[in-house]
């Protein structure tokens, strides 16, 4: 080049610009046919890289190992829940019953029925408040979520900061001072002290903004321009596309009111959930060894079903979703 | 491209250098044009602040003071901090114990959640959940973990000294939640096994929430292995759940307590399972001292609040 470049003069600079504009688009033309050649000739041009047979297999053994340990020591808990009291305290101990029995869960609700309130109460309490609970949290968080991570305003960033550090707090104190709280609105001992502590977790909120963060903005600003308000853009566009996150938060917000027992904020027996029923039942010791194991595997199934139905649920939309770019 | 147009949008005003009463003009104009969306917080917002916010502002300063739950909190300034720092052997054994656990429940459990949370991803659909299942359901069941009371039992009941003495290993019964150079580990093995928690189904949801055109775009692009896959396009595509899982995963590892209170007992022999965490349990709900129960938490929000930003810094790039 005779010339330097900064003696060039400005039309002149533009056109080598351009020059070596359309050399680089060139070699980059080149390059990509050459690739797509190579991918079509290679079979299944359409499908995952380095998905094969053996690793599938490979991975299924190494999570099937990894899984046992997982998994034994809830079928221990299922086990002794099925086995007869003799049985509990053979030597050496057996990894399975050899009279099945259920005796251990016809104990429990015997011992639940002849408490003070009927054990549908208890029923009842456990499924009302995880119900309002669940689905309260999870339409107000996910809203909350959305303005949180999609749109700017004064007080945001403050506010995205109070909940990442409202989650990292954790003080024996803070029971008290919930109870304090609690006892100035006169909520002690009523359905108010079950529910509101778990609405107002920041938790669901947390993972919903995270997963929102990652909704492409120009599918929000296409609906702005179609003119959707922010409510509709919410729960029209960027729920549909959260739904895993979505069927998360149930999870979590379902598993964390079933277990509610309520702390130190309801005392009535006609208002205690069934966690707290059967732990009042287990809790007279060893002579209830196999009870303990049945009151376990009876409070795991309700989180469960919904585990494994939100999991479907995820799985059937993901595999018709779409656009996300 | 729009968020970072909104963003200039509001720093520009700032830029001009506004008097004080111009900045609060615009701020206020900016929340009437922005109205709707503290009507979408306002929901949670209200339950969020009465029932979160306000019992952590009422429970921060309580560190600095004296309080037995009876009587009013008496103010001591930081005579808390120094009984704390100067004072008590036990705290200082609890930051080695609650260390070793944060380590094994924190960065080692959070690198498992996330290879099994991509291996089972690369699976069939059914496989899917259940593995998710599997790993998940230890956490699910609230205190399933006093299972692990029969396994590790000291007497010949329990089912590993059966085990072991069947196989002809030991000829006498170990004390595995007893003993003091045992307990430890047996402790750690059933933490990990209940550390799949939160941070791992987050995880899941993060890689289920990835595009498949993109891996497909990926292959085209030039992809070579899935090595490489992880690194361009899942990991940047599930940032956000990533340090979701990391927040959890550290207040997980700083909170360890009830595990090794239940299947430990309480106290432990030597203090060998005793953290942070169980410290304050111990000065709050049995000593009634809830004044200096409180500095140890506050101590420990700290810190938590400390690593909590450097993992930020790590993850920086995908925190928006």
């Amino acid at each position: 080049m005779a010339k330097k470049k900064k003696d060039l003069k400005p039309s002149e600079l533009a056109a080598l610009r351009e020059q070596e504009n359309a050399a680089a688009l060139a070699a980059l033309k080149k390059r990509r046919e050459k690739e797509h050649k190579k991918m079509l000739k290679s079979k299944g041009s359409n499908k995952r890289v380095g998905k094969s047979w053996t690793n599938d297999i490979g991975i299924f053994l190494l999570l099937f190992f990894m899984g046992l340990f997982m998994v034994f020591p809830i079928y221990l808990a299922v086990v002794n829940s099925i086995k007869p009291v003799q049985e509990v305290f053979l030597m050496p101990p057996k990894l399975y019953a050899m009279d099945p029995t259920t005796e251990n869960f016809r104990d429990l609700f015997k011992i639940a029925n002849n408490s003070w309130v009927p054990f549908s109460r208890n029923i009842f309490n456990s499924v009302f408040v995880t119900v309002v609970a669940t689905v309260l949290h999870v339409l107000f968080a996910s809203t909350a979520a959305f303005v949180l991570s999609k749109c700017r305003f004064p007080g945001f960033d403050f506010l995205n900061q109070v909940v990442v550090i409202a989650l990292l707090f954790n003080s024996t104190v803070l029971y008290i001072m919930q109870y304090m709280v609690m006892a100035t609105l006169g909520m002690i001992n009523t359905y108010s002290a079950l529910i509101l502590p778990i609405i107002s977790t920041s938790m669901g909120l947390y993972l919903m903004r995270q997963s929102m963060t990652t909704i492409p903005d120009a599918m929000i600003e296409a609906a702005k321009v179609d003119g959707a308000g922010l409510m509709r853009i919410c729960w029209g566009v960027v729920m549909p596309n959260c739904k895993p996150a979505l069927m998360t938060i149930i999870i979590f917000e379902f598993q964390t009111a079933w277990n509610a027992n309520g702390g130190g904020l309801v005392y009535d027996e006609a208002l205690k959930t069934i966690p707290v029923v059967v732990q009042q039942i287990a809790a007279a010791g060893i002579a209830r060894q196999g009870a303990i194991a049945a009151s376990a595997v009876v409070l795991m199934i309700p989180p469960l079903l919904v585990f494994v139905l939100a999991q479907r649920n995820v799985m059937e939309t993901m595999a018709h979703a779409g656009m996300k770019d | 491209m729009a968020e970072q147009t909104a963003k200039k949008e509001i720093l520009l005003p700032s830029e001009r250098k506004m008097s004080r009463k111009e900045k609060r003009d615009y701020t206020l104009h900016e929340m009437k044009r922005n109205y709707m969306c503290y009507v979408m917080l306002a929901p949670f917002m209200i339950f969020f602040i009465i029932f979160t916010v306000v019992p952590v502002i009422m429970s921060l300063p309580m560190g600095f003071t004296s309080f037995d739950m009876a009587s009013f909190p008496k103010w001591v300034g930081f005579q808390n901090f120094y009984t704390l720092f100067l004072d008590d052997d036990v705290f200082m054994k609890s930051i080695r114990t609650t260390l070793i656990f944060a380590i094994f429940t924190g960065p080692l459990s959070y690198m498992m959640s996330f290879m099994l949370a991509w291996l089972i991803n690369e699976l069939h659909p059914t496989l899917k959940t259940l593995f998710t299942l599997v790993f998940y359901a230890p956490s699910m069941a609230g205190n399933i973990y006093f299972v692990w009371q029969l396994i590790f039992s000291g007497d010949q009941y329990g089912y590993l000294n059966a085990f072991l003495m069947e196989l002809g290993i030991t000829y006498n019964a170990k004390q595995w939640l007893t003993d003091a150079s045992l307990m430890l580990g047996c402790v750690i093995i059933v933490q990990l096994w209940v550390s799949m928690g939160a941070g791992f189904l987050a995880m899941r949801a993060g890689f289920q929430g990835i595009d498949k055109s993109m891996y497909e775009a990926g292959a085209i692009e030039g992809i070579k292995n899935r090595w490489q896959e992880l690194i361009y396009i899942t990991i940047p595509s599930m940032g956000p759940s990533l340090m979701f899982a990391a927040v959890m995963q550290i207040v997980q590892a700083f909170t360890c307590d009830i595990v090794g209170r239940t299947l430990a007992g309480f106290p432990s022999t030597d203090y060998k399972v005793h953290t942070i965490m169980t410290h304050a349990f111990d000065y709050g709900w049995v000593r009634y001292e809830m004044g200096y129960s409180a500095a140890i938490c506050f101590v420990l929000f700290v810190v938590m609040l400390v690593c909590n930003n450097l993992v930020g810094k790590m993850l920086g790039k995908y925190m928006d």
